[in-house]
């Protein structure tokens, strides 16, 4: 009897003790946790792409609940997400300034000469390691699809050995660009859509010998300008968001066509003045 | 003094848990990919292991010793160890909840780890006493935290290697991990060459 008895109390015992002791600390070291903080969590997309800022939704929406963190960071999200989040968290809804990814990079397969015959990784971070990559540009788009595999959203292709940005895909969350060995891609504002397609800052002379899409730092788009809202920095063109009125003159002026407009047609959030014009995108 | 500085030494360098004792290669693989999470699991193992070996060697010399009931240890163990990981995991979550983040997913993994337990029984099989044991579990768990962080820098220094297709993965991190071991075979007779014991 005392045999087997013993072991069984001894057991029964220690799992009795441990069970109470647990419950007890349970109950009196229980961390209330915010309610808010699921259904904050519940308005989130999902995603985890890190456009907010923070380690993933379930970060972000801590912060949210336990800080003063804007209520506007969820870029993928946009409006309904945030006017959901501050009605949870009884704050006034802040609009979400749209981002969307732009490639400064015209050169393609047939414009951008090349000064080796790559045959090494098809990565664009491997081949901008190896001697700043195979193309004659060291600035340009290497066309390896490193962005393309970093998007979350399959907004991103490789077209012609140029990275292209689908608009109505991208959610503006910036994955790409930080992927994106060159820092040809990067995030701007939705509604400012003219951009210099091309990084290089050397001179006239040197872009053209190694791209024949390039900016050569002529001035033609600055003296256009009506609104000085195109500058040239260096040898390279660059514009001003805030002063441009989107009419076009800049991009007409160009005459290497690197100055583009990023809409596709039918996009509800085009600046009325631009409703009834066609993108106008110069073909390489 | 000499004596525990001696234990420290041995059990950090010449008996490590992982490298010589071969306990707790799950997590030694798993964990170590990355610096920081190799010493979060480090210094959550070193944690428990002080903690559970001070409680199971109390348990074992209060109740199964003297009953003679030494074939129980191992289940008793596993029991009081799951016990004091939850309830660490409940007041470190109330009175540390940075440090409660820091581990994250860590804390549940130790609870099915060999070398907790392996530690805590060979606490008590090589017969030390109290102060003793509570320093051989923190040599161990220092020496895991050790074995952790070195293979945390070799793995990162093979992900840049060109590893031939076969061995890619697993292979090549258990080739790695024999010959960390086999290098910390040279500690061997180190505490007793400097201490003389």
């Amino acid at each position: 009897m005392q045999e087997f008895l013993m072991p069984v109390l001894l057991l029964v015992g220690i799992g009795l003790v441990a069970g109470i002791i647990l419950v007890l600390a349970a109950k009196f070291m229980a961390v209330s946790k915010d309610e808010k903080y699921e259904l904050v969590r519940a308005m989130l997309p999902g995603a985890n792409c890190g456009a907010c800022g923070f380690a993933g939704c379930d970060d972000y929406a801590n912060k949210l609940v336990s800080g003063d963190v804007p209520a506007n960071l969820c870029i993928p999200g946009g409006d309904t997400v945030v006017k959901g989040i501050s009605s949870i968290l009884g704050k006034e809804a802040v609009d979400v300034v749209p981002m969307t990814a732009v490639v400064a990079c015209t050169g393609g397969c047939n414009t951008v000469e090349e000064k080796m015959d790559y045959r090494g990784r098809p990565s664009c971070v491997a081949a901008s390691l190896f001697y700043q990559g195979q193309l004659a540009c060291d600035h340009g788009c290497l066309g390896f699809g490193d962005c393309v595999k970093a998007c979350k959203f399959g907004a991103l292709s490789i077209q012609n050995g140029l990275a292209v940005v689908d608009k109505k895909r991208c959610t503006g969350c910036g994955r790409c660009a930080d992927a994106c060995p060159r820092k040809v891609i990067y995030m701007r504002p939705h509604a400012s859509h003219i951009h210099v397609a091309c990084i290089n800052p050397e001179s006239g002379k040197k872009v053209l010998k190694e791209c024949k899409q390039g900016c050569i730092g002529c001035h033609k788009c600055e003296k256009v300008c009506p609104t000085g809202a195109i500058k040239l920095h260096g040898h390279l063109a660059w514009t001003f968001p805030e002063k441009c009125i989107h009419c076009y003159a800049c991009v007409e002026a160009c005459p290497v066509g690197v100055i583009h407009s990023c809409f596709y047609s039918g996009d509800e959030n085009q600046p009325d003045l631009l409703k009834n014009q066609e993108p106008v995108v110069k073909e390489a | 003094m000499a004596f525990y500085l001696a234990l420290l030494l041995d059990t950090i360098l010449v008996s490590n848990v992982v490298l010589a004792q071969f306990l707790g290669i799950c997590p030694f693989l798993g964990v170590s990919k990355k610096l920081d999470s190799a010493v979060g699991m480090g210094l959550s193992v070193t944690c428990v292991l002080v903690i559970s070996t001070a409680v199971t060697w109390l348990i074992n010399h209060a109740f199964l010793a003297p009953n003679n009931l030494g074939y129980l240890q191992t289940l008793v163990f596993i029991l009081v160890i799951a016990f004091l990981v939850q309830l660490l995991e409940i007041s470190m979550k109330k009175f540390i909840p940075s440090l409660h983040r820091a581990l994250g997913i860590y804390r549940p993994l130790i609870t099915t780890n060999c070398a907790v337990l392996g530690v805590t029984i060979s606490a008590v099989d090589e017969g030390l006493d109290f102060l003793p044991s509570l320093v051989f579990a923190l040599g161990s768990g220092l020496g895991f935290l050790l074995a952790m962080v070195l293979f945390a820098g070799v793995r990162g220094k093979m992900e840049r290697c060109n590893i031939p297709q076969s061995f890619r993965g697993m292979p090549i991190t258990l080739i790695a991990a024999s010959i960390v071991a086999m290098a910390f075979m040279g500690f061997s007779g180190l505490a007793d060459g400097i201490f003389g014991i």
